[in-house]
């Protein structure tokens, strides 16, 4: 069985961020493979391995100045990484992500594709059902557990009641939940492994998308960036047994109680 | 231009639309004068509520025979397109269900999304607010190419107000063309049983965070919910280490909450939590590190140990109850 995992690289989410002249996050520092998209690599590495057969390759668009976080998934263990990078993909919406996904996916269709439910930094959570359609395929987003049997899938979707068990035969794409299964870390082997592995690096005229994608192809603009209401603090007193009393006459002031 | 016909996905549950959807409607019919609904499933049989909410049609897609909704609702709301004319723009609940119909109609239509919507409004033309940067900042943006553009818009962005209007007229709008697209099904459904208010409903929430220690000590925390009437939520720190579902989760990726008294309990304020709360009216929070950021936005912070403040506090309140 072949899996593709759609991962993402991205500024260090826990540095702070800002947004550039041109209203795009400034994406000029070091990159790193989306922690969203470590479960999909440790899902599709372990699903391959259960099929027995087949491999897991990750695609990505983005700045292929850096490819640290593809070499980390090829380290966890996936065979190769394919990266789109062009400068006029910067500025691209969800949509325009999806078209050059599917561009890449579609030279050579495998069985599942993994994508995390929202990247980290862009969270819009719409670039993977944007792609299933485009590639033609069923889609069964918020996966908290994937299994295949048979050549089919058995999804457990969340809800907001609970979950629900869904089938659906493949190809397929899946989009999985933080926290299905535990990313392995990857092995000094694997280290020494992903530095042999390819990344074949495309651009945009090698998938014929020039000018459908990236800014040009948006169709939309941020106008403005303003300042946030901000909330101010309140008081703050230190628990000297007294902390919940305190908390109940705050309660009693704000007629909760 | 000036904004003339807006549609918006409304989403059934169990006797009702979702809240959201509501919050949608009212918000939708200030902005527009003429208002569309779109439904499936049991939704036809509330065309009263979508009517006192402010739509004049309701198009109904019908039963979806065990079919996630996303690629049977996306296909019949791209037919309608092509029935009825395209409106200014289709706005879509941020659900598990609304994300899959916004990203299957964008790929459908051709036509971009905005996502994670807090504010929209008609300033010669639609303007969407975002919140980013963990809620410190706020972009506003704009479609520009042709419509309809697509606006997901999260929960609790706007105040959900009946207009006591009549009911909605029912239109049937039919699947169209999903090839092989609509072929995942729902084979079983479980229902995870929880009592009292809803977390997005609730006045209050008690929510806690990794400062807990351990899972059993969660307890504590629904304890404290239940005795204040309000709904126990989380922080993805213990959602992820798996004490409590998903649906407990509060911020970015979770749940947004506005209660009149939200109580963070060993929770550090990371700004993904503080994006999905800080909206509530009033903010509580214990944490026994006094610099621990949530105390920033809190009203009333107690600097303490919640294994020692929330068992006292919870004997107050079983004094009182
Ligand atoms: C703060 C902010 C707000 C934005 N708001 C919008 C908006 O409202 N509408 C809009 O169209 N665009 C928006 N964008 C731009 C959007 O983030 C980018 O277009 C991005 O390329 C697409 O998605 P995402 O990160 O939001 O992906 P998501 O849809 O959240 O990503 C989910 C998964 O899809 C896959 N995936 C997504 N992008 C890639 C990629 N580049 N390479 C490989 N796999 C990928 C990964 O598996 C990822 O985990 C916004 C960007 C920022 C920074
Ligand atoms: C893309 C992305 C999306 C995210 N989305 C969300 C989201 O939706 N919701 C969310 O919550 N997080 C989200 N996060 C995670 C977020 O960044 C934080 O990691 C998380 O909120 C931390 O949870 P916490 O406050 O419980 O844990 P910690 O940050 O570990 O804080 C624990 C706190 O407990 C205090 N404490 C410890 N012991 C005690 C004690 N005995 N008594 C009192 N206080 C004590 C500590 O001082 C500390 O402040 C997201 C992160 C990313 C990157």
């Amino acid at each position: 069985m072949n899996v593709v995992v759609c991962v993402k690289q991205i500024p260090d989410p826990a540095a702070p961020q800002s947004l550039d002249a041109s209203h795009n996050l400034d994406r000029s520092g070091k990159l790193i493979l989306d922690e969203a998209d470590t479960y999909g690599v440790e899902m599709a590495l372990q699903l391959v391995d259960k099929a027995g057969s087949g491999e897991v390759t990750v695609v990505s668009m983005g700045s292929a100045s850096d490819v640290a976080g593809l070499r980390n998934a090829l380290a966890m263990g996936a065979a190769k990484a394919v990266i789109v990078s062009d400068d006029s993909l910067r500025g691209s919406d969800s949509l325009g992500t999806a078209k050059v996904l599917a561009a890449v996916i579609g030279r050579d269709m495998p069985d599942l594709i993994l994508c995390a439910t929202e990247s980290s930094d862009g969270y819009t959570g719409t670039t993977p059902v944007q792609l299933a359609e485009l590639l033609g395929l069923p889609s069964v987003t918020f996966a908290k557990s994937v299994v295949v049997e048979g050549g089919s899938l058995k999804v457990d979707r969340q809800t907001e009641a609970g979950y629900d068990e869904v089938t659906s035969p493949l190809p397929a794409l899946v989009t999985v939940t933080a926290g299905v299964v535990e990313p392995r870390y990857a092995s000094f082997k694997g280290i020494m492994a992903a530095k042999n592995k390819p990344v074949e690096v495309l651009s945009v005229a090698d998938l014929g998308l020039a000018g459908a994608v990236g800014q040009a192809g948006a169709r939309q603009e941020i106008t403005e960036v303003v300042a946030a209401e901000s909330r101010q603090a309140g008081e703050k007193y230190v628990d000297e047994g007294d902390g919940a009393e305190k908390i109940v006459a705050f309660l009693e002031s704000i007629k909760v109680l | 231009m000036s904004i003339t016909s807006l549609w918006v996905v409304v989403e059934p549950s169990q006797d009702s639309f979702t809240t959201t959807s509501l919050e949608l409607l009212s918000h939708a019919r200030s902005l527009a004068t003429n208002v569309s609904a779109i439904t499936w499933g049991s939704g036809a049989t509330f065309a009263a509520q979508a009517g006192e909410y402010g739509a004049m049609t309701l198009y109904d897609v019908g039963a979806l025979d065990g079919s996630l909704p996303g690629v049977p609702v996306a296909s019949a709301i791209a037919a309608l397109v092509q029935s009825a004319g395209a409106p200014d723009a289709i706005l879509v609940p941020t659900s598990y269900d609304g994300r899959d119909i916004a990203g299957r109609l964008s790929a459908r239509l051709d036509r971009p999304v905005l996502t994670n919507v807090t504010g929209l409004s008609d300033e010669g033309g639609l303007v969407t607010e975002h919140p980013v940067f963990g809620g410190t900042q706020t972009v506003k943006a704009r479609f520009t190419g042709e419509g309809p553009g697509i606006i997901v818009v999260r929960a609790k962005s706007f105040v959900s107000e009946s207009a006591g209007a009549s009911t909605a007229a029912v239109v049937a709008a039919p699947v169209g063309e999903t090839a092989n697209t609509a072929s995942a099904r729902i084979a079983n459904s479980h229902v995870e049983e929880r009592t009292g208010p809803k977390l997005e409903d609730a006045a209050v929430v008690v929510s806690g965070g990794r400062g807990l220690g351990e899972a059993e000590k969660y307890s504590m925390i629904e304890e404290a919910a239940k005795l204040l009437n309000g709904a126990p939520g989380a922080s993805r720190a213990i959602v992820d280490a798996g004490w409590v579902p998903y649906s407990y989760q509060v911020g970015q990726t979770g749940k947004t909450v506005k209660p009149t008294v939200y109580i963070a309990c060993g929770i550090s304020g990371a700004t993904q939590h503080m994006v999905g709360m800080k909206g509530s009216k009033n903010i509580v929070a214990i944490n026994k590190d006094a610099d621990a950021p949530i105390f920033q936005i809190a009203d009333f912070g107690i600097v303490g140990d919640v294994h020692k403040v929330l068992p006292a506090l919870i004997e107050v309140l079983k004094t009182r109850a």
